[in-house]
């Protein structure tokens, strides 16, 4: 397939204000109907620094970032010297006319005689690269007038007179950049990034109780709840700390809320001996996790998957969990409404592990489809007092989870080893009878287990192994890969529980298996031999804070046939 | 009518002697006498023998970890506001491991009632000193005695103008009934520490030490906040009982009662649509 998509990269300091920019000129080609995906790279400061945003975007569904660039807009002088060399054949560079550049192909915008103020310049950029790329005009003047309508007709007025100025100006100058046209419109899209999307799939799923503590990159999941989930009766509260926010939820749960929590590596490792009282409490509770590189306070405003093992074993003792690891914002929606209902049915705690990447990034997205979403569990609020046992022993280990208030049944929740009405016994039988119960739920989640998904012909001479948000940089990579061989993808979106017979067959039937992971040490690979003793042996681990590209995985892969030839 | 007796009757683990039997039955006292059905409390605990208090009641409860009974508390509040939510924890459990959530949930004042068994030494894990243990009290794992300040619960809580802070001692039930039930009829966080000698563990804060000292507050107002900040500074040669200070802030928002609610789909379906 020939790759249609063109890459943008704006670059500048923080406080210039590219992601505006990105933003109103994203939002402008969704609404015309090209795909896109948004790679936000940001610096741990308010302003200065150097920060990017890279806008991917064409007629056809895109799937993974890329690092060349087609399109460089040049905020500060720092921009062009670190990406020139990024640049295609065929890219066009946009800076301000005060800027040096050796680009052949440029546009130098006068920014001066373009826009009266210095606050306009953001509408300038947006303008001159509009017209490079042939967006309609009319699309990004809506936009305008919607972006500052709370600020007035006349604020609204000169926007638009600075974009139409930029338009005519880009006319009038001689410069090559071959524009394509959007797809044709099915109908209308929605932008969307990673975080936004976990958000508005919690939302659907119900989710009224959030206790959070901020942390990047996960603090945007929050912040889309509180926005949007407000009016629609959200509960809320910014706690002291992390601990403070796992028993919060675990208490508004066990009351009848549907409760998460939202959190990045650091702030989850605070929650761990929560995660083990909703364990053994049987408390329903999602944990959105947002992965960033540690140890500990690590890069705050960079990617990485290092934190698969820490969900994996959080908590002390044994009970059983779910994780998914969505690749997109696609799959943020729908998992994060799963995970209520898994978490309400097996009253376990469940985990959505996304990473920096993906929460920033934006896509243009069919809108989610609320009308067919399956209706997500519920605990029960009615039971006969005399007969009813919080930790009833049962085949499936799933006990009747009453909401406590609605009946003159008690509901007796506890930490310690407890019998079927709570009471706090060291009996050892009882101890084992319980403490089985709870570990049989995980039958029940093997058979709601969400299967891979594989990509590429059969029996392939490579396979990719992705998980979460890797996915896309593998699939590129496919298409991409000319080297003879035949390569195939196999994606997990829910990494525990693991089931072997849903995968096996294509590690054993494919040549060379490779996994593709964000992490240095393959902690997915690993958790592979664990489970079903098929060793991995080759890896492509990326840990330099930055997402896994399909350039990246091509090199691992050559690297990876050389030495193997 | 609510007795007593719809409380039950539970064996304990407690020692022959120790303060906490007379928290338990004023407890039950004051829940009866304020005619509380069992199903209509919630009991969260932390960890402690103070925090075993809801194995020995019949109510609702939630005995989740070491020092985080307010912040499950606090969670069930927002929840369920119809609920009256209580928290049993030991001093240990409130002011040192949940010394933070002690102090945010003071801020936060919702309405719920935080009772601390306080015998100034860990009960459970066998005698060390506790954040409220005075300063040089000689325990076997402080030999040198307890090298830091002693912390004081009421003073703090004054000085960040709880709802309502009041002290009690289990050595006198009738008072402490009495300051139970005016904490929990009060609207807002309120904290009642209650002295508690430990028979086992605590041979300086025994009984007789408390029933020496202490004397009941009498012409005090406790509207007045520099006249509780100056009474809640009382404690050693003489330790005043009773509400030492109360307010009527506002209280954190409530809501409908969770469980029951549900999203309306053409909300969300705006909400979706916001991203187009
Ligand atoms: C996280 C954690 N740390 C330590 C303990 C052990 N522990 C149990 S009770 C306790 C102290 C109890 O003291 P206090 O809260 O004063 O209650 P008391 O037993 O005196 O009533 C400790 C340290 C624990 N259970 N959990
Ligand atoms: S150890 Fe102390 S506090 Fe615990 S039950 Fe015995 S006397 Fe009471």
């Amino acid at each position: 397939m020939q790759d249609t998509s063109f890459n943008i990269v704006i670059g500048g300091a923080a406080g210039q204000g590219l992601a505006t920019i990105g933003r109103l000129f994203s939002k402008g080609s969704t609404r015309a109907g090209y795909h896109l995906l948004v790679n936000q790279k940001y610096m741990s400061r308010v302003r200065g620094g150097h920060n990017t945003f890279a806008i991917r975007f064409g007629p056809d569904p895109i799937v993974g970032p890329t690092e060349s660039i087609d399109i460089l807009v040049a905020l500060n002088a720092e921009t062009l010297a670190l990406h020139e060399a990024n640049l295609t054949s065929r890219a066009i560079v946009i800076a301000g006319d005060d800027l040096e550049t050796d680009a052949a192909n440029v546009l130098r915008i006068p920014f001066k005689t373009l826009a009266p103020k210095p606050l306009f310049h953001n509408t300038v950029a947006l303008g001159v690269l509009g017209a490079v790329v042939c967006l309609d005009a009319e699309i990004l003047e809506r936009l305008l007038t919607e972006t500052f309508a709370k600020k007035g007709e006349s604020v609204v007025q000169a926007n638009i007179d600075v974009l139409r100025s930029a338009y005519a100006w880009v006319t009038s100058q001689e410069y090559t950049f071959p524009c394509v046209a959007p797809s044709e419109k099915d109908g209308e899209r929605i932008m969307i990034n990673g975080n936004e999307a976990i958000a508005l799939g919690a939302l659907a799923a119900g989710c009224n109780f959030l206790s959070f503590y901020p942390m990047t990159p996960a603090t945007s999941v929050a912040m889309t709840l509180i926005e949007k989930g407000g009016p629609l009766g959200l509960v809320y509260e910014q706690v002291e700390d992390e601990i403070a926010a796992v028993n919060m939820a675990i208490g508004a749960s066990y009351a009848g809320a549907r409760a998460a929590v939202t959190t990045s590596g650091g702030g989850l490792a605070l929650m761990v001996e929560g995660l083990s009282l909703a364990g053994v409490s049987e408390t329903p509770l999602v944990c959105m996790v947002v992965q960033r590189p540690g140890p500990a306070t690590g890069m705050a405003t960079r990617t990485e998957q290092g934190d698969l093992n820490l969900v994996l074993y959080a908590g002390h003792g044994e009970f059983p969990r779910a994780v998914f690891a969505p690749a997109d914002p696609e799959e943020c929606f729908y998992l994060m409404h799963r995970a209520f209902d898994l978490a309400e049915r097996f009253q376990v705690p469940v985990f959505v592990l996304s990473d920096q990447y993906l929460a920033d990034s934006y896509r243009s997205l069919e809108p989610f489809d609320i009308e067919t979403l399956p209706h997500t569990a519920r605990p029960m609020l009615d039971a006969d007092a005399a007969e009813y046992k919080r930790y009833l022993l049962t085949e499936d280990g799933v006990s009747p989870r009453l909401v406590p208030g609605s009946t003159k049944a008690l509901v007796r929740a506890d930490s310690h080893e407890h019998d079927e009405d709570s009471v706090i016994t060291e009996d050892g039988l009882n101890r084992m009878m319980q403490n089985t119960k709870r570990l049989n739920k995980e039958y029940g989640l093997w058979d709601e287990v969400v299967e891979p998904d594989y990509y590429g012909e059969d029996t392939p001479d490579v396979l990719l192994v992705s998980w979460g948000s890797t996915l896309g940089a593998c699939l590129d990579a496919m298409e991409m890969a000319d080297f003879g061989k035949s390569v195939g993808v196999l994606h997990f979106k829910q990494v525990w529980p693991l089931l072997e017979d849903t995968f096996i067959d294509y590690l054993e039937e494919s040549g060379t298996v490779i996994t593709v992971e964000g992490n240095a040490t393959g902690q997915f690979s690993k958790l592979i031999a664990q489970e079903t003793g098929f060793i991995i042996r080759e890896y492509i681990l990326r840990f330099d804070g930055r997402p896994m590209s399909a350039e990246y995985v091509l090199a691992g892969l050559n690297t990876i046939l050389e030495t193997m030839e | 009518m609510v007795t007593v007796e719809d409380f039950g009757q539970f064996e304990t683990t407690w020692c022959p002697g120790c303060g906490n039997f007379s928290i338990l039955s004023s407890l039950k006292k004051t829940l009866s006498a304020l005619d509380i059905a069992p199903h209509e409390v919630v009991i969260s605990s932390g960890i402690g023998q103070a925090a075993k208090m809801p194995h020995y009641l019949k109510c609702h409860m939630f005995n989740g970890l070491h020092g985080r009974s307010l912040p499950v508390a606090q969670g069930m509040k927002m929840a369920n506001p119809d609920m009256k939510v209580l928290c049993v924890s030991g001093d240990g459990c409130s002011y040192g491991e949940g010394g933070n959530h002690f102090l945010a949930a003071i801020r936060r004042n919702m309405d719920i009632t935080l009772l601390v068994h306080d015998n100034q030494i860990y009960g459970l894990t066998k005698g060390q000193a506790s954040p409220t243990t005075e300063r040089g009290h000689v325990t076997k794992a402080q030999p040198a005695g307890a090298p830091s300040e002693a912390f004081n619960p009421v003073s703090v809580a004054v000085a960040m103008k709880a709802s309502f802070v009041a002290r009690a001692f289990s050595g006198e039930p009738d008072h402490l009934v009495d300051v139970m039930t005016q904490a929990m009829n009060h609207t807002g966080f309120s904290l009642v520490d209650i002295l508690q000698p430990c028979v086992s563990f605590n041979k300086v804060n025994t009984f007789a030490w408390y029933k020496e000292r202490t004397y009941f507050l009498e012409e005090h107002d406790p509207t007045n906040w520099a006249a509780a900040m100056e009474k809640s500074d009382e404690f050693g040669d003489r330790i005043p009982l009773g509400v030492l200070y109360r307010n009527d802030r506002p209280i954190f928002p409530v809501h409908d009662r969770l469980a029951l609610h549900e999203y309306d789909t053409n909300d969300l379906k705006a909400v979706v649509q916001s991203y187009t």
